[in-house]
């Protein structure tokens, strides 16, 4: 199935394309400044998570066992995952719920509007969700007049911005507090406000209060749906959320099917392994947990739509079925060498990051989106960090093994040293020793690489981020300091800057 | 919108997708045998001293900028909350219904909140609320709608949240809390005060939810 297309801000170019602006490698006469600008936000930002992330995670000492069971609750549930939503969509409903089930981004709108119609909402407040990125719901609530309020501190920054989110959990963190500062100011007319942090949390503050206390309907995304209960969990750190699920008459949450967990209790693994990998934090203030509409306390309507889109045909992929094991922590994002350099936008697709790589290709049932499965080195810090053990690397294996598999039908022949080094490759992980594979493949590779729209121009750099942090056999010389003056001399960047985080 | 489905036809389409990728029938396998064996090598329950769980959730209240006060009776509740209100120069707060009388000190207004609106709670300096369970190793409170702890918005709109955990509600760890929960009612796990980390990834105490969080730790 492929999704329709729509005046969607994503998917417009590919990966190399994009990338090469966010690196500003052929500086673009209009913006040098902001990239690099945004390149520097985004280092300093997914290197703060990190450090959070790796101390607390450290201090766990049942870590792996808890990845573990993560990952077996949530393979177990995509193998029997009609079962668990069928026990979701009957709990939810006996407690008062209404379920929909949208097959894709189309039906979802749709879905939307026919239950805001009865309410004739003018505007519409909304918690940070990535399915509704996912089916461009703002844009479709805007067209039938009805202006959706984003009231995360981070997709508030977007909204005013008329930018796009480049991190699923940090949406913003391409902004400095300055560039928020410039826009909260004039946003909300408010030119005396600071670039103080606390000032900006306070102006968003008093800028939403009344909107929590007087708009009627409400839009949501969700972490967790419990189908033993029929409860959502919604994880967030303001508030933001809290006031979203409570106040308004009416509540519609938006969710991907394969979100589903089998039981209340499994939360306990979720809510250890989430809050560290997402924030590094040992718990993120707030969790939300409800079913259906529970008498006098929160909306009196609420509605969940299941959202396939595209997540079903990737069920019948053995290999690449536990990439919707995600429960969407970002910390792939964080540890990636590549999304390290280019920020989230290049990836021009609603999940960015390694994530984003293996997901959003198959989500568009691999007509779309082919770059992605390139935009990775295969070092496997992804997979390290992992709170639900998804090999992204091995799945980034095998869809360029399809993408090559596709174009050898239609350009044959011209991939064929990138398909020797596929097969090859594919070949070794089998085999163990994943990271040696890693390696030779790299090293196999570099000739397509070249040939694949310049690639090799910003391969060297996360190519060495690895080597620094694992003793490996020796891969190509030049250091990432040395080809970054090299191709970038025109902005030097200082050695702190410069250099991945993990050497 | 054009190519427009029915909602039956939606459900009957996922349904039958998801049963044809897994490669079976929509008749459903059977879910509970292989779940109730998945492997959970983690730490259910933590053989871990009350004084140890107390220190290191008075730690994690520290950090996440929440004030405690340890109360070294029921008895002593009422003088304890009349001391963080006299510290916080406040007339009063709101308290949730079921809280005992004996636990509000005399010369302050204590209007129930139950019966107000967002918009009166809104104006109320504070709200106080007992828990469900505590945990010690993330430094969390847990709420469930009910006697003692309030609806969801009343821990919420309110500036200031006071909150009365005993050390018997005090557990290790996360997978401790579940036991003692009940998984239908609307529950809520607060962990300091509200924050955000969106602006240069600083920690930024209070955006939407209370600004500050008091724990009175009691002995019982
Ligand atoms: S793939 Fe894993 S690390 Fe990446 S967002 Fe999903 S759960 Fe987190």
């Amino acid at each position: 199935m492929k999704p329709e297309a729509n005046s969607s801000p994503w998917n417009r170019r590919d990966f190399p394309e994009a990338a090469r602006e966010a690196l500003a490698a052929e500086p673009l006469p209009t913006a040098p400044f902001e990239h690099s600008q945004t390149r520097r936000n985004v280092r300093h930002a997914t290197d703060i998570i990190q450090a959070k992330r790796n101390a607390v995670v450290a201090e766990l000492p049942e870590w792996q066992a808890l990845r573990s069971a993560g990952a077996a609750i949530r393979a177990h549930t995509l193998e029997h995952l009609d079962h668990y939503l069928l026990e979701f969509e009957a709990n939810c409903v006996r407690r008062g719920g209404h379920v929909h089930w949208a097959a894709d981004a189309a039906d979802a709108r749709r879905l939307v509007l026919e239950i805001l119609a009865p309410h004739a909402p003018r505007e519409v407040i909304k918690i940070k969700t990535m399915t509704s990125e996912e089916i461009g719901l703002n844009a479709c609530l805007e067209e039938h007049g009805i202006h959706p309020v984003e009231t995360d501190l981070a997709e508030l920054i977007i909204q005013l911005g008329h930018d796009r989110p480049s991190h699923f959990v940090v949406p913003a963190l391409h902004k400095s507090r300055g560039q928020i500062r410039d826009l909260f100011a004039s946003a909300m007319h408010r030119p005396e406000l600071t670039d103080s942090p606390e000032e900006l949390a306070a102006a968003a503050r008093s800028y939403l209060r009344q909107k929590f206390l007087t708009t009627p309907v409400a839009i949501s995304g969700a972490n967790f749906l419990l189908a033993d209960t029929g409860g959502v969990c919604i994880v967030e750190s303001e508030g933001n959320g809290r006031m979203c699920l409570t106040l308004p008459d009416v509540l519609v949450t938006v969710v991907g099917i394969e979100k589903v967990l089998p039981c209340f209790q499994d939360l306990e693994v979720f809510l250890q392994t989430l809050p560290r990998s997402a924030t590094g934090e040992r718990m993120n203030p707030y969790n939300s947990i409800w079913s259906g509409t529970p008498a006098g306390d929160g909306p009196r309507e609420f509605h969940v739509i299941l959202l396939d889109n595209g997540r079903s045909p990737i069920l019948a992929d053995a290999e690449s079925r536990q990439t919707l094991r995600c429960i969407r922590c970002a910390a792939c994002l964080n540890a990636c060498p590549v999304y390290h350099q280019t920020g989230g936008h290049a990836y021009e697709s609603v999940y960015a990051g390694p994530i984003g790589a293996i997901l959003t290709p198959q989500l568009h049932a691999m007509h779309d989106a082919q770059s992605l499965p390139y935009a990775s080195s295969l070092c496997g810090a992804c997979y390290e960090v992992c709170p639900v053990e998804i090999n992204i690397p091995e799945v980034l294996i095998h869809l360029r093994s399809q993408v090559v598999q596709q174009q050898q039908s239609t350009l044959t022949g011209s991939l064929g040293l990138w398909n020797i080094a596929m097969k090859s490759a594919a070949f070794l992980m089998q085999d163990g020793g994943r990271l040696g594979a890693a390696v030779r493949l790299a090293q196999t590779a570099q000739a397509p690489l070249v040939s694949r729209n310049g690639f090799i121009e910003w391969m060297p750099g996360p190519l060495s981020g690895w080597t620094k942090t694992r003793d490996l056999p020796a891969l190509p010389a030049e250091s990432f300091r040395a080809w970054w003056r090299r191709t970038r001399s025109a902005q030097p960047a200082t050695p702190a800057a410069s250099e991945p985080h993990h050497e | 919108m054009n190519n427009q489905i029915q909602p039956g036809d939606s459900r009957q389409r996922i349904l039958a997708r998801i049963a044809a990728s897994l490669g079976r029938d929509p008749a459903i396998a059977a879910a509970s045998a292989a779940y109730a064996v998945l492997p959970r090598h983690y730490r259910a329950t933590a053989a871990t001293p009350p004084a140890q769980s107390i220190s290191r959730f008075l730690d994690r209240l520290h950090e996440y900028n929440a004030a405690c006060v340890r109360v070294a009776s029921e008895a002593g509740i009422a003088a304890a909350i009349a001391a963080v209100l006299a510290a916080r120069s406040q007339s009063g707060l709101a308290v949730v219904s079921g809280i005992p009388p004996a636990w509000l000190p005399p010369g302050f207004n204590f209007p129930l909140a139950n019966p107000l609106t967002a918009e009166e709670l809104d104006r109320q300096p504070g709200i106080l609320t007992a828990c469900a369970v505590a945990i010690a190793e993330t430094g969390s409170l847990v709420l469930q709608s009910g006697p003692r702890q309030g609806l969801r918005l009343h821990t919420l709109v309110p500036d200031h949240h006071l909150c009365i955990v005993f050390e018997s509600q005090l557990v290790a760890t996360v997978p401790e809390a579940f036991p003692r929960l009940d998984p239908n009612l609307p529950t809520t796990f607060i962990s300091g005060p509200s924050a955000t980390a969106d602006i240069e990834m600083t920690r930024i105490k209070g955006v939407h939810g209370p600004r500050s969080l008091h724990v009175l730790l009691v002995a019982d």
